[in-house]
């Protein structure tokens, strides 16, 4: 198994006007050729972030501050302007949230086609590009016809299918998906995941999937990677993170997910609020939540542990 | 295309109603000014007899409503009666001095847009730098110039000073009337005839009073346009483009000006009316002969019914342009149609 | 009790100043400045006598059409008046017409978009549509043919003037009944037996009244522009009274022979005025707007 990309030490800081936001802080993570990692976290611990600083188009005023992403070898920090262009939607896709405000909705979906595919193919003919529209959306599922329509035309479920297309069109390498099931109702989202996995054995596709719905990532992923305030808490095959998690997070992350076998009084929730990313708490960032947290915990922040196969961060393990 | 045809109809119909109302509205302000426009025609000291007969021809002595009727028949004829001055047929005088209203005021528009909106679009894409607020400041102060005194200050400096560019009328003096016939609308007049002189000189006297109309209602274009950028760059389908590698230059020009052109589009069709009224005080300004200066003329001249007449016309352009601005946001926003 | 010294009250207003500019930004040093020309030029209006060196009728102030310099800040036109004495003396007119027509303008508008708003049905609807087909037509052009009906005359222009702004306030404060009346504690007043004028004066007026002001502002920036055309179309005003927009169009004849400063002085003026109000209300209405939502 190739690793495509090699994430080492990144930091993405939000400078705003009360403090500096650190959104991802020494952040280190590989995907492997082909498979299908999903990011999870809540609302606000950088995984978006993180996502959003692969293609580099994190909106101002964030900006990558420290470490490397390394795509086959070559920095994308440091790619010029040319360079990171031609890497965007053509080596590395991503696909977003809410596909009616993802797709400009002036522009018939045959036009939003080809201009992809005549900005990196630049000898292309029009019709050719038709073509390879219409192919697309034939292994979408949905028919050749609907090219010509607008966007606002089309249902929440076609629309997220375009915005796959328009992601795969050129065959990338790896498409990174941000809470892409969001906005859809769940019979919906279920076909989309399956549309999704069907996609990734015929692209042989790698797919950075991110997003707070675990239930997505159980049925889709092969390793998962938690996030938390920032950091990575852990990353390990989704079996095992599933059935042995090992960081409190994650423990306090899956516990929390209402299990229909079992008889439960009462929900659990995790103690505490998300941390404050402008003034993050000393050493590890969970310990004010943790129910293990030791001495250690408040004073240094944990090295990134090998266990059980997989990398935590945390204390109890070091 | 059948709902645009669909939407278009329904749309001309609806002009129906408001041409109505801005007629209804004219006769309306024309007639409970106080004040006795006849009285002041015939010169003040006129005998009451003469004032009295002179009304009765002028059908001004008939109840209210019954002159009301009278004048929407016959404005649905296109008859705008006769001018109390000249022996001339009102409509005429109006035919004559329209096209160059129109030239005028379309090639401002031009200016206009061209300024405004990519001004407005630079702005907002440098948003915050020395660019963004020097276009910022533009924005507020060109409103505050009088269109009339920039025209004055035009023709010293280009007219005068320099002396490179002309400051008064159409055309130079070596040009025939003649080759004005076809339209009135002497740049196509030009080049229909192939005549390249005439037309050039036809052109040059355009420069100053376009330019000067035409910045004077850019500001409000710069300042709608850079709002509507802002909001429109910070879409979910900018941030796809990007993703996709689209060049920033594309993105801002094509994809986000076309989505933030919209509402100024509409805001044109409102800012319409500001264009006439500067047009008359630009044709003032530059002796331009169109519609404007026809009004100020007939003022003088206390000519009740030609007054009446281009105020009239006014309206109906007014209406005419809200008509057309909506089709074409139907034509480039495909949401409204479906 | 501490008695401050006049540097330390300075000093005070001062950070208060820029306490101020920092919280709401450029806004609220634009709304300054703004606030400065108005009151400059509002100072040049009431101390006229003391600040014009010459009376602005003064036929013999100096010699004929000579360059700004010397005694004259401003030069001499034609008639070998003063300009910068005619420049002081104009702000008058300009002042008064323009605030006053604004006045008038708002007070009309304002009631009848109240009682417009609030009562609905077909005097709603009528009024509306009038006051639409009125906003919608060129203001200058109907401007100009009422100065011409009504003839020459300070009250004449300032009602031409006022007439035109009608419908604006009318919209607004029709717009801004109409969704108030729809709100809860409206209903609640209605429901212990408040009647209707009670509900209008308590209720809407007072959140009326904010939006109202910056309005206002603008309005009379607007209200400048147009009397200064006006007056320079020759449409508005005897020849006796000093006013810029007369004299940019006085001057306008003897531009071809280079006398530049016979209209340089006078437009620069109405543009300074007017951008003075302008920015008043722009700053007003970036700064007053967060504190309505806040509300």
């Amino acid at each position: 198994m190739t690793t495509i990309l090699e994430i080492e030490d990144l930091a993405v800081h939000f400078p705003i006007s009360i403090g500096t936001v650190r959104a991802v802080e020494g952040v280190n993570l590989n995907l492997e050729q082909g498979e299908v990692m999903g990011l999870v976290g809540e609302t606000g611990c950088g995984k978006s972030t993180l996502g959003f600083s692969i293609l580099r188009i994190l909106r101002p005023p964030g900006k990558i501050v420290k470490g490397k992403i390394l795509y086959h070898g070559q920095d994308i920090v440091q790619m010029n302007e040319k360079e990171i262009l031609s890497l965007r939607g053509k080596r590395i896709a991503m696909i977003f949230q809410d596909p009616l405000t993802s797709l400009n909705p002036l522009f018939r979906i045959d036009e939003q086609f080809t201009e992809t595919l005549l900005t990196h193919e630049k000898g292309l003919d029009r019709k050719t590009a038709f073509n390879r529209a219409e192919r697309m959306l034939e292994t979408l599922g949905i028919s050749p016809e609907r090219l010509l329509e607008y966007p606002h035309q089309m249902s929440g479920g076609m629309r997220q299918r375009i915005m796959i297309g328009m992601g795969l069109i050129l065959n990338p390498d790896l498409l990174i998906a941000d809470e892409p099931t969001t906005s859809l109702d769940v019979i919906v989202e279920a076909q989309f995941l399956d549309l999704l996995n069907d996609l990734r054995k015929h692209y042989n596709l790698t797919i950075l999937l991110i997003t707070h719905n675990l239930g997505n990532v159980a049925q889709l992923a092969d390793r998962i990677t938690v996030m938390y305030g920032g950091t990575i808490a852990e990353i390990g095959p989704a079996k095992a993170i599933f059935g042995d998690p090992l960081h409190p997070y994650t423990q306090g992350l899956l516990s929390s997910i209402p299990n229909i076998k079992l008889d439960q009084p009462k929900l659990m929730t995790m103690l505490g609020s998300p941390p404050d990313l402008v003034n993050p708490p000393s050493g590890c960032v969970f310990h004010p939540r943790c129910p293990r947290a030791m001495e250690i915990c408040g004073r240094e922040k944990p090295d990134v542990l090998k266990k059980n196969g997989r990398l935590v961060t945390c204390w109890l393990y070091g | 295309m059948g709902n645009l045809a669909r939407y278009i109809i329904t749309r001309v119909l609806l002009t129906i109603p408001m041409v109505f109302i801005l007629l209804s509205t004219v006769f309306v302000v024309l007639r409970i000014m106080p004040g006795d426009p006849v009285g002041t025609m015939l010169g003040g000291h006129a005998p009451e007899s003469v004032i009295e007969k002179k009304k009765e021809e002028l059908g001004l002595n008939r109840p209210i409503p019954i002159q009301y009727l009278d004048y929407l028949w016959q404005v649905c004829r296109l008859d705008l009666g006769n001018s109390m001055v000249f022996k001339q047929r009102v409509t005429k005088a109006i035919a004559e001095k329209l096209p160059a209203t129109i030239e005028l005021t379309t090639f401002a528009m031009i200016i206009t847009i061209l300024f405004g909106v990519f001004m407005g679009a630079y702005a907002a894409d440098k948003r915050r730098s020395l660019q963004d607020n020097i276009i910022r400041l533009y924005g507020i102060v060109i409103f505050c110039i009088p269109v009339y005194w920039l025209g004055l200050m035009f023709q010293l400096i280009f007219g005068i000073w320099l002396d490179i560019l002309p400051i008064a009328g159409r055309t130079g003096p070596r040009v025939f009337a003649s080759t004005f016939e076809k339209t009135g609308f002497y740049v196509l007049d030009t080049i229909l005839i192939g005549d390249f002189s005439a037309l050039r000189d036809v052109l040059i006297h355009l420069i100053l009073p376009s330019f000067t109309l035409g910045m004077v209602l850019s500001g409000i274009f710069v300042r709608l346009t850079r709002a509507n950028m802002l909001d429109v760059l910070k879409a979910d389908y900018i941030l796809a483009a990007e993703a996709r590698g689209l060049e920033h230059r594309k993105i801002v020009y094509k994809h986000a000006l076309k989505n933030a052109f919209i509402p100024v589009l509409t805001m044109f069709g409102l800012q319409f009316a500001l264009l006439m009224a500067g047009a008359v005080l630009t044709e003032s300004t530059f002796s331009w002969p169109g519609m404007g200066r026809l009004l100020l003329e007939r003022i003088y001249l206390r000519d009740y019914p030609t007054i009446q007449g281009v105020i009239i016309m006014f309206a109906l352009i007014v209406a005419m342009v809200s008509l057309i601005v909506d089709i074409i946001y139907a034509v480039v926003d495909p949401r409204i149609r479906y | 009790m501490r008695l401050t010294t006049p540097a330390e009250a300075m000093a005070r207003a001062l950070s208060r100043f820029t306490g101020m500019g920092r919280r709401y930004g450029v806004e609220w040093w634009i709304l300054l400045a703004g606030a400065l020309i108005v009151l400059v030029i509002l100072a040049m209006a009431v101390f006229s006598g003391a600040i014009a060196p010459f009376n602005p009728h003064n036929q013999d102030a100096g010699p004929q059409l000579a360059p700004p310099g010397g005694k004259h800040l401003m030069g001499t036109d034609n008639l070998q008046r003063d300009v910068w004495s005619r420049i002081v003396h104009g702000s008058q007119t300009i002042l008064r017409v323009a605030v006053l027509a604004a006045i008038i303008s708002s007070l009309l508008g304002i009631i009848l978009g109240l009682i417009s708003g609030f009562s609905g049905g077909i005097f709603d609807r009528v009024l509306s549509l009038i006051m639409d087909s009125v906003y919608s037509f060129p203001g200058l052009i109907l401007a100009i043919a009422f100065a011409a009906m009504l003839g020459p005359g300070v009250i004449n222009i300032t009602l031409a003037v006022a007439v035109i702004y009608i419908p604006t306030y009318f919209r607004l404060v029709r717009s801004q009944t109409l969704s108030i009346k729809e709100e809860l504690y409206v209903e609640a007043a209605r429901a212990i037996g408040a009647s209707g004028p009670t509900i209008l004066w308590q209720y809407i007026f007072p959140n009326v009244i904010a939006t109202t002001v910056v309005v206002y502002t603008l309005n009379v920036a607007d209200a400048i522009m147009i009397e200064a055309a006006l007056t320079y179309l020759g449409l508005g005003l005897p020849p006796d009274i000093v006013d810029w927009g007369m004299d940019l169009a006085m001057g306008k004849k003897f531009l071809p022979s280079g006398h530049w400063w016979l209209i340089t002085f006078p437009g620069a003026m109405i543009s300074i005025l007017a951008l003075g109000f302008t920015m008043l209300g722009e700053g007003l209405a970036e700064i007053l707007n967060p504190r309505l939502l806040e509300r």
